[in-house]
């Protein structure tokens, strides 16, 4: 394995905005002028099934795939699906996950069951996780698309990139207009990790 | 300039820069990006949705013939319905550069299969090229045109899933102006008359011979020497997993996969102490291998079922001997429930099949978004097997085993014009009494929301003639023909009920839009009043993802229902459904003030 890649898994559920997350740290990771390689498959997902994409970087990539156990980060619009995750991730990697709750239709038909409290399980299994209310915090920000922004600004300072880096990534990802609420949230993103950095400790 | 693309996005810059004149498809994951991107960001190149594969590969092949370099694009099913053409035009040769792009599907994720098209290409005896990442998807677009028009073949580009939806860092290139040279006309080439092609199946021997030649000088075979005595003959994703695995390995890499390299893969051998196969799917590569007499292994540890992926490479390896052991997932997988793709809240299709399961009746099912009908809670669908099937099984169905309710055929409006018109003139012709269920919610929806002849416009974005769905039927013979509005549960149910016990074939149109493409649809939303349900789960069993139990239980127990507002989108179905009538318009419940 070459031991400079880094891996980065983004998780979420059809048409929560996976797919943008991972294009914005992509773009950082060429602008860092490191390789990047990124995976998710499309079809199916748009029906409300799970999304995963891949992201890997590093001074070469081959495969676009993570594999079981090789995640340093892992980042879940979901709570359960942070939960279903957990087999990508290191052994001190890192889950950022929104508390977003999506229950889909097969869990109302008595024969599958959505656990009570995704993230306690997920405590007690991973030393550390980051969870959040993303979505309100997009929506007090002023737009509930913000949660994509804000969560890689919970995880930035694991990345090991210069955040002006980042926030030139946002940039050139983001329609102008929304330019500058995107880098508020991903500042918000931030503040909210030594937060809960501090808790922690 | 480097750019960040899929490798489906890379193909379609490699169609710009290989002076692409005409690309032409039916819409088919994990293909379908290639020609929205040129549609979208390369408009110098015609491009264009045609009915289904066979026709584009027919469209294909003249634009060919008139001397334009010429790109179509498939899944791997798509080719089985394009071989006509395709085995035939390996006959007579190209005008300009002909390539064909096969996206493979290993692991099904979007699939009924999961068939290896490398065997196409040996079938028709025509080369493949395939690339492993997105920077050789781009690069190879030219180098297939090139080879095209050298050895007057078409050419395969043979993609995968994994391919073609990864993205990684391209180099771009310069365009070329796209050009035709003109129709040369020539009979004797491209007339396929037994006289004529008894002639040409010798020059497509002849060519073989030179092709093969070519593959062992190419640098598409290439090796990567680092001086290791473990040997890895690898192509397509696998070359990146086993990479992933043995960075310090010697490698061959087969970017020109058929003929194959024979001499350099023997030479190759030869020179290493354990030489081993990694392909993706079938074994391919080893079957010729092993029939030039190279006794090496492959598929021995490298399953030909599913993707493979870096760890089943590990596994494989391991099992070899070549390593020692395999990373192993730090943390236990759980075990949660799954999140199976559903009709999405509002579908159109949804109260169809909900009358459908109502009467009881054999349902033939097709390939569309449809099919996930299939699956739980809706639970209806009885065959899926290739686009247009649909008809064809419900007619030989009911011939054998007429069923008194009657046997009903079911398929999307983009895939009753891609296959289904023939189906349904034999139904006619052949007096069958079956119900042709065509759901109509004028667009290609399954594949993300391309134009068909049903829509009104092309893929190039200009208004065009819309064709006439039950104008069509009652051409085809068909006289009772009705449409229906899918969201009315009742007439729906009605209509389906007589239409079924009608001795003869009939139709039944469903007219409702899809609720995503091309534009959103949300009305005013439903609400559950949760002192009125007495929590028979009627609602929960129709599969929208708009409706969830609720924290409140009746007093048996029974959780009630709850309408998450932001989903619904105001179809009323449920509410049509619901027998204590507890499901109601978020605003009439504000009048009533409950």
């Amino acid at each position: 394995m070459n031991n400079d890649i880094k891996n980065v898994l983004i998780v979420g559920v059809g048409g929560q905005g996976v797919l943008l997350a991972s294009e914005v740290l992509s773009e950082t990771v060429m602008l860092a002028g490191l390789d990047v390689k990124k995976s998710e498959v499309h079809g199916m997902s748009q029906r409300g099934g799970v999304v995963t994409s891949h992201v890997k970087f590093g001074t070469k990539v081959y495969s676009p795939i993570i594999p079981y156990g090789q995640a340093d980060i892992i980042v879940s619009f979901e709570q359960a699906e942070a939960l279903r995750s957990i087999e990508w991730l290191k052994k001190n990697g890192l889950i950022a996950t929104s508390r977003t709750r999506l229950v889909p239709p097969i869990a109302s038909s008595g024969k599958f069951f959505y656990p009570d409290d995704p993230i306690a399980e997920l405590k007690t299994k991973v030393s550390r996780v980051i969870a959040l209310d993303a979505d309100k915090i997009a929506l007090e920000l002023g737009n509930s698309r913000l949660v994509n922004i804000l969560l890689l600004g919970v995880i930035s300072g694991e990345l090991g990139f210069d955040i002006t880096i980042l926030n030139d990534a946002i940039k050139a990802r983001v329609k102008p207009k929304f330019v500058d609420i995107n880098l508020l949230a991903f500042a918000k993103g931030q503040e909210l990790a030594k937060e809960s950095k501090t808790v922690s400790a | 300039m480097k750019n960040f693309l899929s490798g489906n996005e890379a193909v379609a810059r490699g169609a710009l820069e290989a002076g692409i004149r005409l690309a032409a498809a039916y819409p088919g994951t994990p293909s379908t990006e290639i020609l929205e991107n040129i549609a979208d960001k390369f408009p110098s190149i015609y491009s264009q949705w045609s009915p289904n594969e066979k026709v584009a590969f027919e469209v294909g092949i003249g634009a060919s013939l008139g001397g334009a370099r010429t790109l179509v694009t498939m899944k791997h099913v798509g080719l089985n319905v394009a071989a006509d053409p395709f085995m035939t035009f390996a006959y007579t040769g190209v005008g300009g550069g002909f390539v064909i792009v096969s996206a493979d599907d290993p692991e099904m994720h979007s699939s009924q299969n999961e068939q290896d098209n490398r065997f196409y290409a040996k079938f028709a005896q025509i080369p493949f090229l395939e690339p492993s990442d997105s920077q050789e998807s781009k690069d190879f677009v030219k180098l297939a045109c090139e080879i095209s028009e050298q050895f007057d073949t078409p050419v395969m580009l043979r993609m995968t899933t994994r391919i073609s939806h990864s993205k990684g860092i391209v180099q771009e290139g310069e365009p070329i102006e796209p050009s035709a040279a003109g129709f040369k006309r020539d009979m004797n080439k491209y007339v396929m008359i037994l006289s004529n092609a008894r002639k040409r199946h010798a020059v497509v021997a002849e060519r073989l011979e030179k092709l093969q030649k070519y593959s062992e000088e190419t640098e598409l075979n290439f090796v990567e020497d680092n001086g290791s005595d473990i040997g890895i003959i690898t192509g397509g994703i696998a070359y990146q997993y086993a990479k992933d695995n043995l960075p310090e390995a010697d490698y061959l890499k087969i970017g020109f996969g058929f003929p194959l390299p024979i001499n350099k893969i023997r030479k190759f051998v030869d020179t290493h102490k354990t030489t081993l196969i990694i392909e993706e799917l079938e074994p391919y590569y080893e079957e010729q291998i092993k029939a030039a007499g190279i006794n090496i292994e492959g598929k021995k540890y490298f399953s030909n079922l599913g993707e493979l992926s870096p760890y089943k490479v590990a596994l494989g390896l391991k099992e070899a001997g070549i390593i020692d052991k395999v990373a192993m997932a730090e943390f236990e997988p759980e075990q949660l429930f799954p999140r199976p793709p559903v009709l999405c809240p509002g579908c159109p299709h949804r109260a169809p099949f909900m009358a459908l399961k109502k009467l009881k009746v054999p349902v033939t099912g097709d390939i569309g978004c449809y099919t996930l009908a299939v699956l739980p809670p809706l639970n209806i669908m009885d065959t899926c097997i290739c686009m247009g099937a649909s008809i064809g099984n419900a007619i030989g169905m009911e011939k054998v085993n007429p069923d008194e309710n009657g046997t009903a055929a079911v398929i999307g409006d983009s895939t009753f014009l891609h296959s289904g018109i023939t189906g349904l003139l034999d139904a006619v012709y052949n007096k069958s009494n079956i119900t042709v269920v065509i759901l109509d919610n004028r667009i290609t929806a399954m594949t993300g929301g391309q134009h068909n002849p049903a829509t009104g416009q092309t893929l190039m974005g200009e208004k065009t003639k819309e064709v006439n769905l039950i104008e069509l039927c009652k051409a085809l013979g068909v006289e009772s023909v009705h449409e229906v509005d899918p969201y009315d549960y009742q007439a729906t149910l009605d209509v389906l009920k007589a239409e079924l016990k009608r001795p003869g074939p009939s139709v039944v149109i469903t007219n409702k839009p899809c609720v995503l493409m091309p534009k959103r649809i949300m009305g005013k939303p439903y609400e559950v009043i949760l002192d009125e349900c007495n929590g028979c789960s009627a609602c929960f069993r129709i599969g929208c993802p708009a409706i969830s139990t609720s924290t409140e239980l009746t007093k048996r127990n029974r959780p009630k229902a709850v309408i998450d507002p932001l989903l619904c989108t105001g179809c009323s179905v449920c509410a049509q459904i619901c027998k204590p009538e507890a499901i109601v318009l978020v605003e009439e419940s504000v009048v009533v003030g409950k």
